[in-house]
């Protein structure tokens, strides 16, 4: 078992080496020239040479890649191109922000979602499970802007509750901060919910068609037990890592969300980064979501893992 | 005697969609005494697991009641409220499905699953159904009582699953048990270890049972009164001894006919003179082989050792030993399919490579490897004429009508409609798609066809069908075979040789009616032993013979040094069997017994010296590590 | 032989039985054909919506715009779902729209399946080297965001219709991929399989003739799961303005574009996110349809 999990890190951890080299490779067939782009048009071709020598920009590729790659593991993340500003003091405060978003999402959407997701299992083919599968296929069916967009027409424009931009300020109190947070926070639960209910009940009523489940049926044992205890404990597998997916999505996939809101995340500070062309900014970011995703998934595949008697309790 | 259960008239079908009902059970009627085991008998489709289930009040899914009535102390089951039914299943009424390595929850205790309905009905409280299963598990003379509701499923052996699911049936007292098809997964010495366990443990609790299963043999040994079905109707019932010893009804005659006859020399119609008897079709020399990566000649796990045997020409040898024996990897080895860590397979003559990918054309031609299974052996997406025709144009180089014509032939040959070739695998029944898997090998037009357990999966009637069409095709075409199975009595009718392979080692070998009468090896005299007579009270007489002795409770343990068979040979030597590799006799040219008695003390193996029991009242605590 | 005959008569009388139930064929329920009704409808419209709409995807009326619905303006016309807001009529954009936004969606995912299925399968059948280095970049790929990776590409490529389709494809090839490598080497491991290839047939004939038809009807309803992602995914570049640029009409930049009105009042948002949701939906229903009734139905048996 404690084989099965170093294997699953170790693949974890050339996942996140080949990420690297895509996202080298990607953000550097972004068209223009970084010092032209920084320098502007008047730049004199000694002031660009000496600007590529200053960032090593010269150097030949792989060059370049091994220093910025360096400059990962030492935390060095480079020098936004816009005021020189550090990356690290850049994306930290909204890396709070986002994660204070997605924990909030996290916290309420999970066992929402799992324990509608087993409701709807329990009660198959009822009204109560009609109702959920209908309401969640249609909110994955659509765009997450049209579900904002109707959040913001119905809470800000009709009801004028809620505020329609998530403006973030340190000097807000936490009541203030959560107000101004509510409609990314409703959206996003929503959207993520919906995905999370149908895949809880889809794990539970795969393993609903086995043996022992018709063997429990056999034995006079209740509907909630049959589900909480002899379903559940096989179907942890596949629902914990629906959950990483969704929560991955929640730190690097919201990018709708945070547009539409205004809301200063670290998903909306990499679009700037690359419509701006901020090379290193986008590439930082990148690697944040990529290491998010893969440190995601392997706590839930060792969840799995732990999950399984037959790993837990070899022969 | 009172009556418990009562069937009156019951009838079960398929609903369609276009309204209509496809009938599965056509207005049954039998009854179930206090105390009483009655067994339904019939083939797979009779409708036997489905009135079972009745007796829950449950169908499954697709199925469902639609006439009659099934009464339990007077009350109808179908007519029962959830609550009831609740209550009704796993405390008045329990059932042991066919399976318990798939019928156990793998994420539960075995303890807890155990206890599970007794406690949730209310019948005892936690403290209570524990010490009662504890009890069982003595009852039931499974290895470590105490500590056994502690662990996961996956930590038990098969038998050991199987005599658990007892317990957990008789753990609430219940009036009437349902055991479906509770040992046909099972190794012959497993089954009549737990046929015994059920049987005591059913005598000494009093209550009343359904066997369900296909086998007769096996019901004489449990039942009282037999009710035998075909395709949902009862065709005859009656007690145990008239069934058995007077039966009326062509069907059960004819079930009577297909049922195994214990294994006895002189079964078979054996090979006629004008075959070569001295030419080696295959031979396999000093193999060795196993799982995972091979260093030094030695793979990671050795699943075979030291292996020595031939197919001669238009010969049949039955390989046979317990799952876990090797049987199947021998095949697999010779078929290319696993190469050996070391020695050779040769093929009339000519040393063959290890892997299929490195051999001949015409040696793949020649030798056919035929798998269990015809469900994962047949393409579902690819039509018969298809399956059939591709091997015709590999090997053959036959294209169009010629092609079209010998795909024909060889339906003709496995006594299969020619219009089967526009039919898909899913449109045929299980035995005609093992004649399809028989003549997609049989069309390469083989030198040898290795047969793995192709009637293993296969009902009475249609598995001695199958049997028959081998021996026509043997006759007809002169192809070899050998013949892998567990069933001994399926090799003593049709195979010229046998080859007996326990742990990974062949411990006895050579022309069938030499194998089958003494001097045996002590195992192959366990494994005659173990197949059941249809004769009552064949159990209890077989139980009292010596080599039942320890031979049962023990697990195989593939052991690299000593006698495989040491740990569980009653007449084992302790500091010669457990040692030394056992010297070869040869009773009579070709067979070979390899043991380290004298063949005066094999002969007289009732009286044989003993020098040890090695601790069998111990009992292996985990006879569950190699399975 | 006399021994055949005789069982060959007996067999007459006690027919080997069928192993079960005839299996029963798929049927879709109501919903699912409502379902494939409103997909079919759409699909005709991407061939026929810009022949029978009354206007063109970029006739602007010189009238008013965010008109409600049923409006007729002078001379031009009559407005079944009112004018957007620059005085487009959004009906006509919506049938326009269908072409664009489902045209390229299913382009998109034919492309992403070409790809992935072909080096999926080959990933499974060869295993090996080959394997390991298509998962790993694989996984790299599912690791970061999609519209992360959408907006990289038409930064870096521009944004045209081409470029979109490309990445769109790229993008969900590589989830196509997983999958298809998951099917492969379930199906990799039938017997069937090893016995083609004991009998020496080559890598093209197992993998189209032995894996792919056992492969085709699980791929075709994910076929129809992944269609709808990348209708949401192209719709969601539009939102953000990198998707279709104008004056094309699609749906996605529709609901962008027509935003404001909806202070207003004016509904012209909501139709194409409507538009949307309906194909979507529909989709999915369809694909919930199948797969409850290939599924067992132990759960209705609880009590």
């Amino acid at each position: 078992m404690q084989r099965m999990v170093i294997q699953r890190i170790i693949i974890g951890f050339i996942t996140l080496w080949v990420v690297s080299v895509l996202v080298f490779i990607g953000t550097s067939i972004l068209p223009g020239d970084v010092a032209e782009i920084v320098l502007g048009q008047t730049a004199t071709p000694e002031s660009l040479a000496a600007y590529r020598a200053e960032r090593g920009l010269d150097q030949p590729l792989y060059m370049q890649y091994l220093t910025w790659l360096g400059g990962m593991f030492t935390g060095d993340l480079g020098t936004s191109k816009a005021g020189g500003a550090s990356i690290s003091s850049l994306i930290s405060g909204r890396f709070g922000n986002t994660m204070l978003l997605a924990g909030i999402v996290a916290i309420i959407s999970v066992p929402m979602s799992v324990v509608l997701g087993l409701l709807a299992a329990m009660y198959p083919g009822t009204w109560i499970d009609r109702i959920l599968t209908f309401g969640t296929l249609s909110l994955i069916s659509v765009p997450e802007f049209f579900i904002a967009t109707f959040m913001v027409l119905i809470f800000a424009v009709q009801l004028q509750w809620l505020p329609a931009i998530a403006t973030m300020s340190p000097e807000a109190s936490f009541w203030e901060t959560i107000g101004s947070m509510a409609m990314p926070l409703i959206t996003l639960i929503i959207v993520v919910a919906a995905q999370m209910i149908r895949m809880t009940r889809a794990g539970i009523l795969n393993v609903m068609n086995s043996p022992y489940i018709e063997m429990a049926i056999l034995k006079g044992v209740k509907r909630k037990r049959i589900i909480l205890r002899h379903a559940f404990y096989n179907a942890i597998g596949p629902i914990v890592n629906v959950i990483a997916l969704n929560l991955a999505y929640l730190v690097s996939g919201v990018v709708i969300v945070e547009t539409i809101f205004a809301y200063p995340g670290l998903a909306k500070l990499m679009i700037d980064g690359v419509q701006t062309r901020d090379l290193p900014l986008v590439q930082a970011c990148a690697m944040i979501f990529c290491g998010t995703y893969v440190i995601l998934i392997i706590m839930a595949d060792v969840a799995a893992i732990l999950s399984n008697p037959r790993l837990r309790n070899p022969k | 005697m009172t009556e418990l259960l009562e069937v009156k008239g019951l009838k079960i079908a398929a609903p369609q969609k276009d309204g209509s009902e496809i009938p599965i059970v056509k207005g049954v009627d039998f009854n179930v005494k206090a105390g009483e085991v009655v067994a339904l008998i019939g083939e797979s489709g009779s409708g036997k697991t489905t009135i079972s289930l009745g007796s829950l009040g449950y169908t499954k899914p697709g199925l469902e009641f639609t006439g009659g009535s099934i009464k339990l102390h007077g009350n109808d089951i179908l007519t029962m409220g959830n609550d009831d039914l609740r209550s009704l299943r796993g405390q008045k009424v329990a059932y042991l499905a066919q399976s318990a390595a798939a019928t156990f929850n793998p994420a539960i205790t075995i303890g807890e699953q155990v206890t599970e309905s007794a406690v949730l009905h209310g019948v005892m409280t936690q403290e209570e159904a524990t010490i009662r299963a504890t009890e069982l598990y003595h009852a039931l003379e499974l290895p470590d009582p105490e500590l056994l509701g502690g662990r996961y499923p996956h930590q038990v052996s098969g038998g050991q699953l199987q005599r658990l699911m007892a317990a957990m049936a008789l753990v609430g007292r219940p009036d009437l048990l349902v055991l479906d098809e509770p040992t046909t997964a099972l190794d012959v010495t497993t089954q009549i270890e737990v046929l015994k366990a059920f049987k005591k443990v059913i005598q000494e609790e009093g209550s009343a049972a359904i066997y369900v299963t296909h086998d007769l043999a096996v019901v004489a040994q449990i039942a009282d009164h037999i009710v035998v079905l075909y395709s949902g109707e009862v065709q005859e019932q009656g007690s145990v001894d008239q069934i058995i010893n007077n039966p009326q009804h062509p069907y059960t005659k004819r079930l009577m006919a297909a049922a195994h006859a214990g294994p006895k020399p002189g079964m078979g119609d054996k090979l006629s003179g004008d075959h070569d008897k001295d030419i080696a079709n295959v031979q396999v020399k000093d193999m060795t082989a196993g799982y995972g990566e091979i260093r030094d000649g030695k793979p990671a796990i050795t699943v075979l050792r030291d292996i020595n045997m031939s197919v001669k020409n238009g010969h049949v040898v039955g390989v046979i030993g317990e799952s876990g024996c090797g049987k199947s990897t021998l095949a697999r080895v010779i078929a290319g399919l696993l190469p050996a860590a070391q020695g050779n397979i040769i093929l009339d003559g000519k040393t063959l490579e290890g892997s299929y990918k490195q051999r001949t054309k015409l040696e793949l031609q020649k030798i056919q490897f035929v798998y269990q299974m015809a469900d994962t052996a047949l393409n579902p997406k690819q039509m018969i004429g298809e399956i059939l025709g591709r091997p015709i144009e590999m090997f053959q180089g036959l294209t169009g009508k010629k092609k079209r014509e010998k795909v024909a032939e060889t339906l003709r040959m496995v006594e299969l409609p020619v219009e089967f070739e526009n039919r898909y695998p899913a449109e045929l029944s299980g035995g005609q798609k093992q004649r399809v898997n028989l003549a997609r090998s049989l069309a390469a037009e083989p030198e040898i066809m290795l047969c793995d357990e192709v009637t293993s999966a296969l009902d009475s009637i249609v598995g001695s069908n199958v049997v028959k069409l081998l021996k026509r095709l043997r006759d007809l075409t002169g192809v070899s075979f050998m013949f892998i199975t567990h069933d001994l009595s399926t090799v003593a009718a049709f195979a010229d040789e046998i080859v007996v392979l326990y742990a990974g080692r062949i411990v006895e070998q050579g022309p069938v009616d030499e194998v089958l009468s003494p001097p045996f090896h002590p195992y192959t005299r366990l494994l005659i032993s173990s197949v059941p007579e249809m004769k009552i009270g064949w159990l209890e007489e077989t139980m009292k013979k010596r080599e039942m002795a320890v031979g049962i409770a023990r697990g195989v343990e593939i052991t690299a040094v000593g006698c495989p068979f040491y740990n569980r040979c009653p007449i084992a030597i302790d500091g010669t069997c457990n040692i030394k590799t056992p010297p070869v006799h040869e009773p009579t040219p070709g067979h070979q017994i390899s043991c380290h008695h004298s063949l005066e003390d094999i002969l007289g193996f009732e009286n044989a010296p003993q020098q040890v029991l090695h601790g069998f009242e111990k009992a292996a605590p985990d006879d569950a590590a190699i399975l | 032989m006399t021994d055949a005959t005789a069982n060959t008569e007996e067999s007459t009388i006690y027919d080997e039985l069928p192993d079960a139930p005839p299996k029963k064929k798929l049927e879709l329920t109501w919903v699912g054909k409502l379902g494939v009704t409103v997909v079919v409808f759409w699909l005709i419209m991407v061939f026929v919506g810009p022949y029978i709409a009354p206007f063109h995807e970029a006739d602007i009326m010189a009238y008013d715009s965010y008109m409600p619905i049923f409006s007729t303006t002078e001379g031009e016309g009559f407005h079944l779902l009112g004018t957007d807001y620059i005085e487009r009529d959004i009906f006509s954009r919506i049938l326009w729209g269908a072409r664009t936004t489902i045209g390229i969606a299913f382009t998109a995912t034919l492309m992403a399946y070409a790809v992935g299925v072909s080096l999926g399968i080959a990933a499974a059948v060869a295993g090996g080297w080959l394997d390991i280095g298509l998962s790993r970049a694989n996984d790299a790929i599912i690791s970061l965001p999609s519209i992360m990776l959408g907006l990289l590409a038409v930064n870096a490529f521009g944004s045209s219709i081409p470029t979109l389709i490309m990445t769109a494809g790229a993008i969900y090839a590589a989830s196509v991929f997983r999958i298809a490598r998951a099917l492969g080497q379930d199906i990799m491991v039938m017997d069937f399989v090893e016995a083609a290839r004991v009998r020496g047939e080559t890598m093209q004939w197992i993998i189209f003739r032995e894996v792919l038809p056992n492969a085709a009807m699980p791929l075709a309803t994910d076929f129809g799961l992944r269609l709808v992602f990348v209708v949401l995914f192209i719709s969601s570049l539009s939102f953000l303005g990198l998707g279709i640029q104008p004056p094309m009409a699609d749906w996605g930049s529709m609901v962008r574009q027509n935003l404001e009105g909806l202070g207003y009042g004016s509904y012209a948002a909501v139709w194409p996110a409507l538009a949307i949701a309906t194909f979507t939906i529909s989709i999915n229903l369809i694909v919930d349809d199948i797969s409850a009734s290939s599924g067992g139905s132990l759960a209705k048996k609880m009590i």
